[in-house]
């Protein structure tokens, strides 16, 4: 039978796609057609949605909106026919294209993680379970001891898809050999670094996989309960979790004696606040405990002792998630895929000026090259490439010369930004690389928790600085200044919030050091962001002296005679840009 | 007459709110690490945290005052002030910020005439802005409550939020 899915993750869901999916069940019902409709969670091309699938004939339809339902009922679904404008076109060739295999956005993907987000309904355990859910659990518990467990998560590779990278199994191990008759397992569902979303696609689209990966970690390490901790700013996350755990209960893939094993879990899920240093392990046991999100120092690790002073495990959502998938198939599988030390995919989180956005998942290793301009198809809107934002506050700016870097845990470190969660902003040439240093700064320093004086003070003496810089008020000896604060905060910052907060600066002082002698030198703006340094001037050749830009300048600084050029007092203007918008005879610059 | 009636009204609710509290405090009494869950229902019960309702927390969980402020004041959740019935959050992520996401800001500060943090006199509107929402690859993004809008244009904002009434 013809199966529809549609994508309900929160993307798509923005741009309409309960509207188009509520359209099409009436359109079945009144027309009497029979078709299986499927609310899936995100396919990860989320520029395109709402994207709707139709089965076995393998059509892929995006941006469908409600009033194309009955067109692809009466066409489509009644004649056979394909309904060309709701295809996908290729930037390039502008040739549509009917299967989404096709596209250059999935064609060089494997999606090993997000293999079931689009194609189930996330609401629905049995959609799961017919993809093998549930299998390597049963695995585990049926057929291997704790040991064996940890043994083949330690020699699949696996490691944290969080942050640094730790190895799974290894961390595992630790908790394991933690003795006490009580422990817990812990996912940090606390997504927030700025330009990522994999982990709310991943629950928003399979949650059962991030269930079913815990459950394997707690059986491994000897514990019996544990908390999924999810952010504030999901709700849809945390109502598709609820359901998934509620239906695992029911079928006793949690609770007691699963599949008749004598082991016993049990799941709850605690809602964040919103406080991003949560993210960090020590403080997101301190805040499961409803206290303050502080850090603390470390040691003892939470595998000693975490969560109520009790032997903790902690990974994140993505990290859970590859569990089954390793048991089911086997370390050896799994570790062909991917480097040397970095073994198997990771999601990443495509967004900015690139045209193609969305979540990519790629083997690791592949070139971040291959995943900008192939699976992206390039810069938006004929643009030059600048520089890609990799692994959020944590991360760091990486140039055009370092395309070619293959996508790693180890070379990024080498090249001063890290994986962390896998957020990729791409930046062109209009965008300010002081001005995005200025920014991370900002986020790390309201978001520092203050308990430190290196983050607390540190960060804020560096965002003064920056401030200073994009004010054209820098001098030179703050670039040094900059560089030192950097790595004394680096080095003795007390959590990774801190450690890596200097990151975005250092990066962009090692590779755009110009744009930040242009700033202090010459007062200019290269690529024309801070405000301070901008100046609009009109061009006496080009004006027509039409006064649209007089008639809307706030501060009345524009004068001059209708049908002569105009003039902008500069000691008025407040650098709106209002003129420069209104202008209809391209006779204004900013420069 | 009316105005009367409508006081009554209101203490009935108010009433009713304090029931509501009180059902929630008898149902994480004996949890431990109930301090963060409490204060999130309650402030769904009361749309923000009066002090009176933070001390009676305090009472019945048998948490000094002063943690609970700590607490309150520590997450970016938690309001001690009334909110607006629609609470508006501009998304300053990073994806955001390269598309746009200020203009956003700034074009709703203007439309709203108040300032980020700030709720309309009226009790409509509360602004925010937020480090990210995750929805980046429809940016410039901002959330009307739990609804989220994308692809954000300076003139698709004034009809998005005439919307909401």
């Amino acid at each position: 039978m013809t199966k529809i899915y549609i994508c309900a993750g929160t993307g798509c869901t923005s741009s309409g796609s309960r509207k188009v999916a509520n359209r099409l069940r009436s359109e079945l019902a009144s027309k009497d057609v029979k078709a299986e409709i499927c609310v899936t969670g995100c396919h990860g091309f989320c520029e395109q949605g709402p994207i709707v699938i139709i089965e076995p004939a393998d059509i892929f339809y995006c941006r469908v909106q409600e009033e194309d339902v009955e067109e692809i009922v009466d066409r489509t679904l009644l004649k056979g026919e394909i309904v060309e404008k709701l295809l996908y076109k290729d930037p390039l060739t502008q040739e549509p294209i009917k299967n989404y295999r096709d596209i250059s956005f999935y064609k060089l993907q494997h999606r090993v993680v997000l293999g079931n987000c689009g194609h189930i309904d996330p609401e629905d355990i049995d959609d799961y379970l017919q993809k093998e859910g549930y299998a390597g659990l049963k695995k585990a518990l049926t057929t291997m001891t704790r040991e064996e467990v940890i043994a083949e998560v330690k020699k699949s590779g696996l490691r944290g898809r969080g942050g640094a990278g730790f190895p799974t199994g290894l961390k595992w191990e630790f908790a394991y050999k933690s003795p006490g008759p009580k422990k817990y397992v812990v996912c940090n569902a606390d997504e927030g670094d700025p330009g990522a979303f994999m982990d709310r696609s991943i629950l928003e689209g399979d949650p059962h996989a991030v269930i079913e990966g815990m459950a394997i970690a707690a059986y491994a390490i000897g514990a019996d309960e544990g908390y999924i901790y999810v952010r504030a700013e999901y709700p849809l996350a945390t109502e598709r979790l609820r359901i998934a755990i509620s239906q695992a209960e029911d079928k006793g893939y949690l609770g007691e004696n699963i599949f008749g094993s004598g082991f016993n879990f049990t799941l709850h899920i605690k809602a964040g606040a919103g406080a991003f240093v949560c993210g960090e392990e020590t403080a997101l046991l301190m805040s499961i405990e409803g206290n303050r999100g502080m850090p603390r120092v470390r040691p003892p690790f939470p595998a000693v002792k975490g969560l109520w002073e009790k032997p903790t495990n902690i990974n994140n959502v993505e990290t859970y998630a590859n569990v089954p998938v390793i048991l089911r198939k086997g370390a050896d599988w799994y570790s062909s895929i991917g480097t040397e030390k970095s073994k198997g995919t990771k999601v990443f989180a495509l967004t900015g000026k690139v045209k193609n956005t969305g979540l990519a998942e790629v083997p690791m290793g592949i070139t971040m090259r291959q995943i900008i301009f192939d699976i992206g198809e390039g810069i938006q809107n004929n643009k030059q490439f600048k520089a890609v934002q990799i692994g959020g506050p944590s991360g760091g700016c990486l140039p055009a010369e370092l395309l070619d870097l293959p996508v790693d845990y180890d070379s990024l470190v080498q090249a001063g930004a890290m994986m962390g969660s896998g957020g990729l902003v791409v930046m062109d040439e209009d965008t300010c690389m002081v001005d995005v240093a200025k920014f991370f700064l900002n986020f790390t320093q309201s978001e520092s928790c203050g308990k430190c004086t290196p983050c607390r003070e540190g960060t804020k003496r560096m965002l003064e600085i920056l401030t200073r810089i994009t004010e054209g008020k820098g001098k030179m000896e703050d670039i040094d200044l900059l560089e030192r604060l950097g790595k004394v905060i680096k080095s003795t910052a007390l959590c990774g919030l801190g450690q890596t907060a200097p990151n975005p600066v250092l990066t962009t002082l090692k590779y755009f050091r110009n744009e930040y002698e242009a700033h202090i030198r010459d007062k200019k703006c290269p690529a024309g962001v801070c405000q301070a340094l901008i100046k609009y001037e009109i061009l006496a050749d080009k004006c027509t002296g039409c006064t649209r830009c007089a008639r809307n300048c706030p501060t009345n600084a524009i004068s001059g005679k209708v049908k002569e050029p105009h003039v902008i007092d500069q000691e008025k203007c407040i650098k709106c840009g209002t003129c420069f918008e209104k202008c209809k005879f391209a006779a204004i610059i900013k420069g | 007459m009316s105005k009367c009636l409508g006081s009554s009204q209101e203490l009935e609710q108010h009433k009713e709110k304090d029931l509501q509290l009180e059902e929630l405090l008898a149902k994480y009494r004996e949890q431990k690490g109930a301090l963060i869950p409490v204060l999130q229902q309650a402030q769904e019960i009361y749309g923000y945290l009066p002090e009176n309702v933070l001390r009676r927390i305090g009472q019945a969980l048998n948490i000094p005052i002063s943690k609970i402020y700590g607490v309150v004041t520590f997450y970016a959740q938690f309001h001690l002030k009334p909110r607006g019935k629609y609470v508006i959050r501009v998304c300053q992520g990073t994806a955001c910020h390269v598309r746009g996401g200020s203009t956003v800001l700034k074009e709703i500060q203007n439309l709203l005439q108040i300032k980020a943090g700030e709720t309309t006199p009226d009790l409509k509107f509360t602004l925010e802005s937020v480090a990210c929402l995750g929805a980046c690859g429809l940016a410039p993004v901002m959330m009307v409550n739990d609804d989220t809008h994308g692809r954000l244009t300076k003139e698709a904002i004034a009809k998005i939020l005439a919307q909401y009434k």
